[in-house]
Protein backbone atom coordinates (compact mmCIF):
# COMPACT_ATOMS: atom_id res chain seq x y z
CA UNK A 1 0.00 0.00 0.00
CA UNK A 2 1.06 3.65 -0.63
CA UNK A 3 2.60 5.29 2.34
CA UNK A 4 -0.12 7.81 3.81
CA UNK A 5 0.93 10.67 6.62
CA UNK A 6 -2.07 10.04 9.82
CA UNK A 7 -2.91 13.75 8.21
CA UNK A 8 -4.24 12.40 4.58
CA UNK A 9 -6.02 9.75 6.22
CA UNK A 10 -7.62 11.69 8.81
CA UNK A 11 -8.79 14.53 5.99
CA UNK A 12 -10.32 12.14 4.52
CA UNK A 13 -12.29 10.50 7.08
CA UNK A 14 -13.02 13.82 8.20
CA UNK A 15 -14.58 14.86 4.69
CA UNK A 16 -16.80 11.64 4.45
CA UNK A 17 -17.81 11.67 8.34
CA UNK A 18 -18.48 15.12 9.40
CA UNK A 19 -18.50 17.26 5.85
CA UNK A 20 -20.93 15.42 3.79
CA UNK A 21 -19.08 14.22 1.19
CA UNK A 22 -20.82 11.74 -0.73
CA UNK A 23 -22.05 10.53 -4.44
CA UNK A 24 -25.23 12.48 -5.01
CA UNK A 25 -26.13 10.20 -8.01
CA UNK A 26 -24.92 7.40 -10.21
CA UNK A 27 -27.18 7.96 -13.16
CA UNK A 28 -27.30 4.97 -16.13
CA UNK A 29 -28.20 6.63 -19.60
CA UNK A 30 -30.31 3.94 -21.93
CA UNK A 31 -30.70 4.23 -25.27
CA UNK A 32 -34.42 3.31 -25.62
CA UNK A 33 -35.11 3.30 -29.35
CA UNK A 34 -35.72 -0.22 -29.29
CA UNK A 35 -38.92 0.33 -27.95
CA UNK A 36 -40.16 0.89 -31.29
CA UNK A 37 -39.66 -2.78 -31.98
CA UNK A 38 -42.49 -3.16 -29.90
CA UNK A 39 -46.25 -3.17 -31.15
CA UNK A 40 -46.98 -2.00 -27.58
CA UNK A 41 -44.66 1.33 -27.38
CA UNK A 42 -44.81 1.37 -23.30
CA UNK A 43 -44.35 -2.03 -22.79
CA UNK A 44 -41.54 -2.28 -24.70
CA UNK A 45 -40.12 1.00 -23.13
CA UNK A 46 -40.98 -0.50 -19.59
CA UNK A 47 -38.88 -3.74 -20.55
CA UNK A 48 -35.57 -2.47 -22.65
CA UNK A 49 -35.25 -0.38 -19.45
CA UNK A 50 -35.91 -3.02 -16.89
CA UNK A 51 -33.17 -5.58 -18.73
CA UNK A 52 -30.50 -2.49 -19.11
CA UNK A 53 -30.87 -1.78 -15.30
CA UNK A 54 -31.44 -4.77 -13.54
CA UNK A 55 -28.49 -5.15 -11.98
CA UNK A 56 -27.99 -1.44 -11.30
CA UNK A 57 -28.92 -1.23 -8.21
CA UNK A 58 -27.12 -4.58 -6.70
CA UNK A 59 -23.73 -2.40 -8.41
CA UNK A 60 -24.33 1.00 -6.78
CA UNK A 61 -25.14 -1.27 -3.07
CA UNK A 62 -22.02 -3.44 -3.81
CA UNK A 63 -19.72 -0.18 -4.53
CA UNK A 64 -20.67 1.69 -1.79
CA UNK A 65 -20.61 -1.04 0.22
CA UNK A 66 -16.48 -1.95 -0.29
CA UNK A 67 -15.57 1.53 -0.84
CA UNK A 68 -17.70 2.66 2.37
CA UNK A 69 -18.97 5.60 0.73
CA UNK A 70 -22.45 6.75 0.62
CA UNK A 71 -24.09 6.87 -2.64
CA UNK A 72 -27.39 9.00 -2.18
CA UNK A 73 -29.83 8.13 -5.28
CA UNK A 74 -29.51 5.69 -8.48
CA UNK A 75 -30.81 7.31 -11.38
CA UNK A 76 -31.96 6.28 -15.28
CA UNK A 77 -31.75 8.68 -17.99
CA UNK A 78 -33.43 7.87 -21.38
CA UNK A 79 -33.10 8.68 -25.23
CA UNK A 80 -35.94 11.42 -25.38
CA UNK A 81 -39.38 10.62 -25.24
CA UNK A 82 -39.98 12.91 -28.37
CA UNK A 83 -38.20 10.99 -30.70
CA UNK A 84 -39.88 7.97 -29.65
CA UNK A 85 -43.18 9.95 -30.31
CA UNK A 86 -42.01 10.95 -33.37
CA UNK A 87 -41.79 7.75 -34.90
CA UNK A 88 -45.09 6.46 -33.48
CA UNK A 89 -47.77 9.04 -33.09
CA UNK A 90 -49.88 10.16 -36.54
CA UNK A 91 -51.32 13.31 -34.67
CA UNK A 92 -51.11 15.43 -31.11
CA UNK A 93 -53.60 13.23 -29.58
CA UNK A 94 -52.00 10.26 -30.50
CA UNK A 95 -48.90 12.09 -29.18
CA UNK A 96 -50.55 12.75 -25.97
CA UNK A 97 -52.01 9.49 -24.99
CA UNK A 98 -48.82 7.93 -26.26
CA UNK A 99 -46.47 10.14 -23.98
CA UNK A 100 -48.67 9.49 -21.03
CA UNK A 101 -48.37 5.89 -21.65
CA UNK A 102 -44.28 5.82 -21.84
CA UNK A 103 -44.38 8.26 -18.65
CA UNK A 104 -46.25 5.26 -16.64
CA UNK A 105 -44.05 2.92 -17.75
CA UNK A 106 -41.11 4.68 -16.91
CA UNK A 107 -42.08 5.36 -13.57
CA UNK A 108 -43.12 1.70 -12.89
CA UNK A 109 -39.78 0.57 -13.94
CA UNK A 110 -38.28 2.74 -11.64
CA UNK A 111 -39.96 1.75 -9.37
CA UNK A 112 -39.36 -2.04 -9.52
CA UNK A 113 -35.72 -1.14 -10.16
CA UNK A 114 -35.62 0.91 -6.84
CA UNK A 115 -34.25 4.11 -9.02
CA UNK A 116 -34.92 6.86 -7.59
CA UNK A 117 -35.70 9.41 -10.82
CA UNK A 118 -35.70 8.74 -14.67
CA UNK A 119 -34.94 11.23 -16.41
CA UNK A 120 -35.46 12.19 -20.44
CA UNK A 121 -39.37 12.97 -20.71
CA UNK A 122 -37.68 15.40 -23.03
CA UNK A 123 -38.46 17.60 -26.10
CA UNK A 124 -35.39 19.80 -27.67
CA UNK A 125 -37.25 23.06 -29.41
CA UNK A 126 -34.58 25.91 -29.46
CA UNK A 127 -35.43 26.19 -33.09
CA UNK A 128 -39.18 24.71 -33.86
CA UNK A 129 -41.30 22.05 -32.83
CA UNK A 130 -42.07 18.57 -34.25
CA UNK A 131 -44.81 16.15 -33.59
CA UNK A 132 -43.43 14.30 -31.07
CA UNK A 133 -41.80 17.50 -29.16
CA UNK A 134 -45.01 19.04 -28.97
CA UNK A 135 -46.76 15.41 -27.76
CA UNK A 136 -44.13 15.74 -25.12
CA UNK A 137 -44.38 19.52 -24.20
CA UNK A 138 -48.35 19.49 -24.11
CA UNK A 139 -48.24 16.33 -22.04
CA UNK A 140 -45.51 17.28 -19.20
CA UNK A 141 -48.58 18.43 -16.85
CA UNK A 142 -50.32 14.89 -17.02
CA UNK A 143 -47.46 12.93 -17.49
CA UNK A 144 -45.79 14.64 -14.07
CA UNK A 145 -49.16 14.12 -12.27
CA UNK A 146 -49.64 11.00 -12.72
CA UNK A 147 -45.95 9.61 -11.79
CA UNK A 148 -43.56 9.73 -9.21
CA UNK A 149 -40.18 9.93 -10.47
CA UNK A 150 -40.22 10.98 -14.12
CA UNK A 151 -37.84 14.08 -14.65
CA UNK A 152 -39.23 16.47 -17.36
CA UNK A 153 -36.81 18.84 -19.69
CA UNK A 154 -37.50 21.79 -22.34
CA UNK A 155 -34.63 22.55 -24.62
CA UNK A 156 -35.47 26.06 -25.58
CA UNK A 157 -32.36 27.83 -26.58
CA UNK A 158 -29.40 26.98 -27.75
CA UNK A 159 -26.22 28.90 -28.74
CA UNK A 160 -26.64 28.18 -32.34
CA UNK A 161 -30.04 28.36 -32.80
CA UNK A 162 -30.97 31.24 -30.42
CA UNK A 163 -33.92 31.58 -28.28
CA UNK A 164 -37.42 30.10 -29.10
CA UNK A 165 -39.58 32.78 -27.31
CA UNK A 166 -43.20 30.52 -28.24
CA UNK A 167 -41.80 27.68 -26.62
CA UNK A 168 -40.46 30.06 -23.91
CA UNK A 169 -43.95 31.24 -23.56
CA UNK A 170 -45.38 27.66 -23.77
CA UNK A 171 -43.23 26.61 -20.85
CA UNK A 172 -44.50 29.49 -18.69
CA UNK A 173 -47.90 27.68 -19.30
CA UNK A 174 -46.72 24.49 -18.90
CA UNK A 175 -44.94 25.48 -15.38
CA UNK A 176 -48.04 27.38 -14.20
CA UNK A 177 -50.21 24.11 -15.29
CA UNK A 178 -47.86 21.10 -14.03
CA UNK A 179 -47.92 23.55 -10.55
CA UNK A 180 -52.26 23.27 -10.37
CA UNK A 181 -52.15 19.90 -11.42
CA UNK A 182 -49.60 18.45 -8.27
CA UNK A 183 -49.83 21.55 -5.66
CA UNK A 184 -46.43 22.53 -7.07
CA UNK A 185 -44.55 19.26 -6.65
CA UNK A 186 -44.60 18.44 -10.02
CA UNK A 187 -42.45 21.21 -10.98
CA UNK A 188 -39.63 19.91 -9.13
CA UNK A 189 -39.11 17.40 -11.30
CA UNK A 190 -39.42 19.95 -14.44
CA UNK A 191 -36.74 22.35 -15.91
CA UNK A 192 -36.11 24.34 -19.17
CA UNK A 193 -32.47 24.50 -20.80
CA UNK A 194 -30.40 26.62 -22.92
CA UNK A 195 -27.29 24.08 -24.17
CA UNK A 196 -28.68 21.27 -22.54
CA UNK A 197 -25.46 18.65 -22.72
CA UNK A 198 -25.83 15.12 -22.96
CA UNK A 199 -24.56 12.54 -19.73
CA UNK A 200 -26.03 15.23 -17.28
CA UNK A 201 -26.38 13.28 -14.56
CA UNK A 202 -28.38 15.82 -12.35
CA UNK A 203 -31.94 15.74 -12.88
CA UNK A 204 -33.85 17.21 -14.11
CA UNK A 205 -31.65 18.08 -16.84
CA UNK A 206 -30.75 14.06 -17.04
CA UNK A 207 -31.10 12.65 -20.41
CA UNK A 208 -29.51 10.09 -22.71
CA UNK A 209 -27.90 12.21 -25.59
CA UNK A 210 -27.31 10.84 -29.15
CA UNK A 211 -23.80 10.90 -29.16
CA UNK A 212 -23.37 8.51 -25.80
CA UNK A 213 -22.24 5.07 -25.22
CA UNK A 214 -25.53 2.77 -24.66
CA UNK A 215 -25.57 2.12 -21.52
CA UNK A 216 -23.27 4.33 -19.42
CA UNK A 217 -22.69 5.36 -15.94
CA UNK A 218 -22.45 9.12 -15.49
CA UNK A 219 -21.76 10.23 -11.55
CA UNK A 220 -22.87 13.55 -9.74
CA UNK A 221 -20.59 14.40 -6.81
CA UNK A 222 -21.39 16.63 -3.30
CA UNK A 223 -19.17 18.37 -1.29
CA UNK A 224 -19.98 22.14 -0.41
CA UNK A 225 -19.00 21.13 3.19
CA UNK A 226 -15.77 20.24 1.97
CA UNK A 227 -14.38 23.40 0.28
CA UNK A 228 -16.30 25.39 3.46
CA UNK A 229 -14.53 23.60 5.70
CA UNK A 230 -11.06 24.54 3.78
CA UNK A 231 -12.46 27.99 3.38
CA UNK A 232 -12.67 28.83 6.73
CA UNK A 233 -9.56 27.57 7.97
CA UNK A 234 -8.16 29.77 5.29
CA UNK A 235 -9.34 33.29 7.21
CA UNK A 236 -6.70 35.35 6.59
CA UNK A 237 -5.80 34.46 2.99
CA UNK A 238 -5.69 36.15 -0.06
CA UNK A 239 -7.52 35.26 -2.85
CA UNK A 240 -5.48 33.66 -5.13
CA UNK A 241 -4.55 31.46 -2.11
CA UNK A 242 -7.85 31.01 -1.49
CA UNK A 243 -8.67 30.16 -5.10
CA UNK A 244 -5.82 27.31 -5.05
CA UNK A 245 -6.89 25.76 -1.73
CA UNK A 246 -10.95 25.26 -3.19
CA UNK A 247 -9.16 23.71 -6.27
CA UNK A 248 -7.13 21.26 -4.20
CA UNK A 249 -9.99 20.09 -2.22
CA UNK A 250 -12.50 20.17 -5.52
CA UNK A 251 -10.11 17.97 -6.94
CA UNK A 252 -10.13 15.78 -4.55
CA UNK A 253 -13.86 15.61 -4.14
CA UNK A 254 -14.20 14.52 -8.11
CA UNK A 255 -11.82 11.82 -7.69
CA UNK A 256 -14.12 10.37 -5.60
CA UNK A 257 -16.55 10.51 -8.26
CA UNK A 258 -14.18 9.24 -10.87
CA UNK A 259 -13.24 6.38 -8.74
CA UNK A 260 -17.00 5.08 -7.91
CA UNK A 261 -18.27 5.88 -11.85
CA UNK A 262 -15.42 3.62 -12.78
CA UNK A 263 -16.21 0.96 -9.92
CA UNK A 264 -19.90 0.74 -10.84
CA UNK A 265 -18.86 1.08 -14.53
CA UNK A 266 -17.01 -2.23 -13.99
CA UNK A 267 -19.42 -4.19 -12.24
CA UNK A 268 -21.67 -3.74 -14.95
CA UNK A 269 -19.40 -4.56 -17.72
CA UNK A 270 -20.56 -1.01 -19.19
CA UNK A 271 -18.33 2.11 -20.36
CA UNK A 272 -17.67 4.91 -17.83
CA UNK A 273 -19.39 8.25 -19.08
CA UNK A 274 -18.49 11.31 -16.89
CA UNK A 275 -18.24 12.81 -13.62
CA UNK A 276 -20.21 16.11 -13.23
CA UNK A 277 -17.98 18.79 -11.41
CA UNK A 278 -21.13 20.41 -10.15
CA UNK A 279 -20.98 20.75 -6.37
CA UNK A 280 -24.47 19.83 -5.21
CA UNK A 281 -25.65 20.74 -1.91
CA UNK A 282 -28.54 19.66 0.41
CA UNK A 283 -30.86 20.73 2.82
CA UNK A 284 -28.92 19.82 5.73
CA UNK A 285 -26.93 21.66 7.83
CA UNK A 286 -22.76 22.46 6.62
CA UNK A 287 -24.13 21.00 3.21
CA UNK A 288 -24.53 24.25 1.66
CA UNK A 289 -22.82 26.24 -1.58
CA UNK A 290 -23.73 29.79 0.75
CA UNK A 291 -22.23 28.96 3.79
CA UNK A 292 -19.04 28.82 1.28
CA UNK A 293 -20.01 32.04 0.10
CA UNK A 294 -20.52 33.19 3.55
CA UNK A 295 -17.43 31.78 4.72
CA UNK A 296 -15.43 33.70 1.60
CA UNK A 297 -16.51 36.73 3.33
CA UNK A 298 -19.92 37.87 2.14
CA UNK A 299 -22.20 38.59 4.76
CA UNK A 300 -25.54 37.29 3.34
CA UNK A 301 -26.09 35.39 -0.48
CA UNK A 302 -27.38 37.72 -2.48
CA UNK A 303 -25.29 40.81 -0.94
CA UNK A 304 -22.72 42.35 -3.65
CA UNK A 305 -19.90 40.94 -3.89
CA UNK A 306 -21.75 37.57 -4.11
CA UNK A 307 -21.46 37.02 -8.22
CA UNK A 308 -17.01 37.57 -7.47
CA UNK A 309 -17.41 35.26 -5.00
CA UNK A 310 -19.72 32.63 -6.70
CA UNK A 311 -17.61 33.29 -9.93
CA UNK A 312 -14.24 32.61 -7.72
CA UNK A 313 -15.53 29.34 -6.48
CA UNK A 314 -16.97 28.23 -10.05
CA UNK A 315 -13.69 28.36 -11.19
CA UNK A 316 -11.64 26.74 -8.86
CA UNK A 317 -14.03 23.59 -8.84
CA UNK A 318 -13.87 23.21 -12.31
CA UNK A 319 -10.02 23.57 -12.36
CA UNK A 320 -9.91 20.83 -9.71
CA UNK A 321 -12.44 18.73 -11.59
CA UNK A 322 -10.40 19.14 -14.44
CA UNK A 323 -7.35 17.82 -13.16
CA UNK A 324 -9.01 15.36 -11.24
CA UNK A 325 -11.13 13.67 -14.29
CA UNK A 326 -10.38 13.56 -17.97
CA UNK A 327 -13.89 12.57 -18.21
CA UNK A 328 -15.83 15.77 -17.29
CA UNK A 329 -19.66 15.75 -18.43
CA UNK A 330 -23.23 17.39 -17.43
CA UNK A 331 -23.21 20.63 -16.19
CA UNK A 332 -20.18 20.64 -14.05
CA UNK A 333 -20.28 24.71 -12.75
CA UNK A 334 -21.75 26.01 -8.84
CA UNK A 335 -25.32 24.97 -8.27
CA UNK A 336 -27.73 27.51 -5.94
CA UNK A 337 -30.79 26.07 -5.85
CA UNK A 338 -32.83 27.80 -3.04
CA UNK A 339 -34.82 25.47 -1.33
CA UNK A 340 -32.09 22.76 -2.01
CA UNK A 341 -29.73 24.78 0.24
CA UNK A 342 -30.61 25.83 3.66
CA UNK A 343 -28.03 28.60 3.61
CA UNK A 344 -30.12 29.99 0.26
CA UNK A 345 -33.44 29.74 1.90
CA UNK A 346 -31.96 31.35 4.89
CA UNK A 347 -30.81 34.18 2.94
CA UNK A 348 -34.04 34.63 1.11
CA UNK A 349 -35.94 34.82 4.49
CA UNK A 350 -32.99 37.52 5.79
CA UNK A 351 -34.52 39.18 2.60
CA UNK A 352 -30.71 39.04 1.16
CA UNK A 353 -31.60 36.80 -1.76
CA UNK A 354 -33.82 37.63 -4.53
CA UNK A 355 -34.64 36.66 -8.17
CA UNK A 356 -32.47 39.31 -9.60
CA UNK A 357 -29.76 38.81 -7.55
CA UNK A 358 -29.59 34.65 -8.37
CA UNK A 359 -30.24 36.00 -12.12
CA UNK A 360 -26.71 37.54 -12.15
CA UNK A 361 -25.66 34.80 -9.90
CA UNK A 362 -27.00 32.12 -13.02
CA UNK A 363 -24.49 34.06 -14.88
CA UNK A 364 -21.42 32.52 -13.66
CA UNK A 365 -22.20 29.21 -11.79
CA UNK A 366 -23.37 27.20 -15.46
CA UNK A 367 -26.64 26.07 -13.18
CA UNK A 368 -28.97 28.78 -13.17
CA UNK A 369 -31.92 29.16 -11.83
CA UNK A 370 -32.94 26.57 -9.71
CA UNK A 371 -35.70 25.51 -7.08
CA UNK A 372 -37.31 28.62 -6.31
CA UNK A 373 -40.47 28.89 -4.83
CA UNK A 374 -43.00 31.23 -6.22
CA UNK A 375 -46.29 32.87 -5.43
CA UNK A 376 -49.59 30.73 -6.86
CA UNK A 377 -51.10 33.66 -8.72
CA UNK A 378 -47.70 34.23 -10.35
CA UNK A 379 -49.02 34.74 -14.25
CA UNK A 380 -47.57 32.39 -16.92
CA UNK A 381 -45.60 35.45 -18.98
CA UNK A 382 -43.95 36.16 -15.52
CA UNK A 383 -42.55 32.53 -15.72
CA UNK A 384 -41.77 33.00 -19.45
CA UNK A 385 -39.96 36.73 -19.26
CA UNK A 386 -37.60 34.77 -16.13
CA UNK A 387 -37.10 31.71 -18.13
CA UNK A 388 -36.46 34.03 -21.48
CA UNK A 389 -33.93 35.87 -19.23
CA UNK A 390 -32.01 32.85 -18.30
CA UNK A 391 -32.44 31.68 -21.73
CA UNK A 392 -30.51 34.92 -23.04
CA UNK A 393 -27.45 34.54 -20.70
CA UNK A 394 -27.54 30.66 -22.09
CA UNK A 395 -26.95 31.54 -25.44
CA UNK A 396 -24.85 35.25 -24.81
CA UNK A 397 -22.51 33.29 -22.62
CA UNK A 398 -22.30 30.01 -24.50
CA UNK A 399 -22.51 27.77 -21.66
CA UNK A 400 -25.75 25.61 -20.51
CA UNK A 401 -28.12 26.93 -17.98
CA UNK A 402 -31.12 25.42 -16.62
CA UNK A 403 -34.44 26.82 -14.87
CA UNK A 404 -36.44 25.33 -12.50
CA UNK A 405 -39.59 27.23 -10.80
CA UNK A 406 -42.14 26.12 -8.81
CA UNK A 407 -45.47 28.12 -8.50
CA UNK A 408 -47.28 26.62 -5.39
CA UNK A 409 -51.18 27.50 -5.52
CA UNK A 410 -52.53 29.19 -2.60
CA UNK A 411 -48.91 30.41 -1.55
CA UNK A 412 -48.14 34.17 -0.99
CA UNK A 413 -44.75 36.13 -0.83
CA UNK A 414 -42.93 34.95 2.24
CA UNK A 415 -44.82 31.58 3.28
CA UNK A 416 -42.81 28.68 3.69
CA UNK A 417 -42.95 25.74 1.84
CA UNK A 418 -41.32 22.13 2.62
CA UNK A 419 -41.10 19.88 0.18
CA UNK A 420 -39.30 17.20 1.85
CA UNK A 421 -36.19 14.91 1.53
CA UNK A 422 -33.92 16.43 -0.36
CA UNK A 423 -36.05 18.85 -2.06
CA UNK A 424 -35.61 20.80 0.84
CA UNK A 425 -38.15 23.98 2.15
CA UNK A 426 -37.73 27.38 1.39
CA UNK A 427 -39.70 30.72 1.49
CA UNK A 428 -41.41 31.81 -1.59
CA UNK A 429 -39.99 34.61 -3.46
CA UNK A 430 -41.31 37.81 -4.89
CA UNK A 431 -41.18 38.50 -8.63
CA UNK A 432 -42.08 42.14 -8.39
CA UNK A 433 -44.60 44.16 -9.43
CA UNK A 434 -43.85 44.31 -13.20
CA UNK A 435 -44.35 42.92 -16.08
CA UNK A 436 -43.08 42.40 -19.52
CA UNK A 437 -45.85 40.46 -21.24
CA UNK A 438 -45.67 42.56 -24.08
CA UNK A 439 -42.29 41.28 -25.13
CA UNK A 440 -42.65 37.63 -24.72
CA UNK A 441 -46.10 37.62 -26.70
CA UNK A 442 -44.39 38.80 -29.65
CA UNK A 443 -42.89 35.43 -29.91
CA UNK A 444 -41.08 34.09 -32.59
CA UNK A 445 -37.35 33.68 -32.60
CA UNK A 446 -34.35 35.34 -30.97
CA UNK A 447 -31.88 35.22 -33.43
CA UNK A 448 -28.11 33.31 -32.29
CA UNK A 449 -25.99 35.78 -31.16
CA UNK A 450 -22.50 36.34 -32.54
CA UNK A 451 -20.84 33.23 -31.04
CA UNK A 452 -22.69 31.27 -33.52
CA UNK A 453 -20.69 32.57 -36.16
CA UNK A 454 -17.63 31.53 -34.49
CA UNK A 455 -18.39 28.13 -34.64
CA UNK A 456 -18.80 28.05 -38.59
CA UNK B 1 0.61 -6.55 -2.63
CA UNK B 2 -2.81 -7.24 -0.28
CA UNK B 3 -5.91 -5.64 -0.43
CA UNK B 4 -6.08 -2.85 2.18
CA UNK B 5 -9.04 -1.32 4.04
CA UNK B 6 -8.64 1.65 6.69
CA UNK B 7 -10.75 1.68 10.24
CA UNK B 8 -11.31 4.24 12.25
CA UNK B 9 -12.31 4.28 15.42
CA UNK B 10 -13.67 7.19 17.53
CA UNK B 11 -15.14 7.79 20.79
CA UNK B 12 -14.84 8.46 24.64
CA UNK B 13 -11.73 6.63 26.08
CA UNK B 14 -12.15 3.35 28.02
CA UNK B 15 -10.48 0.34 28.73
CA UNK B 16 -11.01 -2.48 26.41
CA UNK B 17 -11.31 -0.38 22.83
CA UNK B 18 -8.35 -1.64 21.31
CA UNK B 19 -8.92 -5.24 22.45
CA UNK B 20 -12.61 -5.20 20.90
CA UNK B 21 -11.98 -3.84 18.04
CA UNK B 22 -8.27 -5.73 16.49
CA UNK B 23 -10.13 -9.39 18.45
CA UNK B 24 -12.74 -8.62 15.35
CA UNK B 25 -10.14 -8.41 12.85
CA UNK B 26 -7.97 -10.98 14.45
CA UNK B 27 -10.98 -13.59 13.76
CA UNK B 28 -11.56 -12.20 10.52
CA UNK B 29 -7.93 -13.07 9.71
CA UNK B 30 -7.29 -9.55 8.88
CA UNK B 31 -3.71 -8.39 9.46
CA UNK B 32 -3.22 -5.04 11.16
CA UNK B 33 -0.21 -3.68 9.06
CA UNK B 34 -0.09 0.21 10.57
CA UNK B 35 -2.01 1.66 13.68
CA UNK B 36 -1.89 5.07 14.84
CA UNK B 37 -3.78 5.91 18.17
CA UNK B 38 -4.57 9.35 20.33
CA UNK B 39 -6.62 9.71 23.53
CA UNK B 40 -6.70 13.46 23.52
CA UNK B 41 -8.43 14.92 27.21
CA UNK B 42 -10.32 11.49 27.30
CA UNK B 43 -11.11 11.34 23.69
CA UNK B 44 -9.89 8.07 21.98
CA UNK B 45 -9.64 8.19 18.21
CA UNK B 46 -7.76 5.27 16.03
CA UNK B 47 -6.77 4.76 12.87
CA UNK B 48 -5.64 1.21 11.47
CA UNK B 49 -4.57 0.02 8.16
CA UNK B 50 -5.22 -3.57 7.73
CA UNK B 51 -4.70 -5.98 4.70
CA UNK B 52 -7.61 -8.03 4.27
CA UNK B 53 -6.00 -10.20 1.68
CA UNK B 54 -6.01 -13.39 3.57
CA UNK B 55 -9.19 -12.62 5.02
CA UNK B 56 -12.01 -15.38 5.74
CA UNK B 57 -14.99 -12.91 5.69
CA UNK B 58 -15.46 -10.68 3.03
CA UNK B 59 -16.00 -6.58 3.31
CA UNK B 60 -19.30 -5.96 4.27
CA UNK B 61 -19.38 -8.71 6.71
CA UNK B 62 -16.31 -7.30 8.15
CA UNK B 63 -17.74 -3.82 8.84
CA UNK B 64 -20.86 -4.90 9.99
CA UNK B 65 -19.01 -7.04 12.66
CA UNK B 66 -16.56 -4.07 13.75
CA UNK B 67 -19.35 -1.06 13.63
CA UNK B 68 -21.46 -3.67 16.27
CA UNK B 69 -18.55 -4.51 18.31
CA UNK B 70 -17.90 -0.55 18.01
CA UNK B 71 -21.02 -0.08 19.17
CA UNK B 72 -20.66 -2.36 22.42
CA UNK B 73 -18.06 -0.69 23.52
CA UNK B 74 -19.05 2.80 22.93
CA UNK B 75 -16.89 4.37 20.03
CA UNK B 76 -17.74 4.91 16.50
CA UNK B 77 -16.05 2.54 13.64
CA UNK B 78 -15.81 3.63 10.07
CA UNK B 79 -14.38 1.23 7.25
CA UNK B 80 -13.14 2.52 4.07
CA UNK B 81 -11.28 1.00 1.11
CA UNK B 82 -7.73 2.44 0.09
CA UNK B 83 -8.76 2.99 -3.34
CA UNK B 84 -10.56 6.14 -1.49
CA UNK B 85 -7.53 7.35 -0.14
CA UNK B 86 -5.51 6.40 -3.25
CA UNK B 87 -7.76 8.21 -5.76
CA UNK B 88 -8.14 11.02 -3.27
CA UNK B 89 -4.56 12.21 -2.06
CA UNK B 90 -2.56 10.58 -4.56
CA UNK B 91 -2.47 12.24 -8.09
Amino acid sequence: MTKYDASELAEIIEMLSFQHLDIRAVTMGINIMGALRYDNLAEGVHEIVKERAEELRDAVEEVSSRLGVQIVTKRVAVTPISMLLDARAGDLEEAFKLGISVAEALDSAAKDLAVDYMGGYAAFVESGYSLGDRGVVKSIPEALSSTERITAMVNAASTLAGINMDAVYEMGEVVKRTADLTEGRGCTRLGVFANAPEGTPFVPGAYHGRGEEDPVINVAVSGPGVIENVVRSLQDADLRTLHDAMKRAAFKITRLGELVGREVAKRLGVRFGSVDLSLAPSPAVGDSVADVLRAMGVEEPGAPGSVLALAILTDAVKKGGAMATSSVGGLSGAFIPVSEDLGMAEAVRRGALTLSSLEAMAAVCSTGLDMIVLPGDVKEDVIAAIIGDVMALGIVLDKSLGVRLIPVPGAREGDEVDFGGLLGKAPVMSVGRFSSEALVVRGGIVPPTVSRLMKG
Amino acid sequence: MGEMIVVTVVGADKPGIVAAISSVLAEAKANIVDISMTVLRGFFSMIMVVDISEAVSDLSELRERLEERGKEVGVRVMVLHEDVFRYMQKV
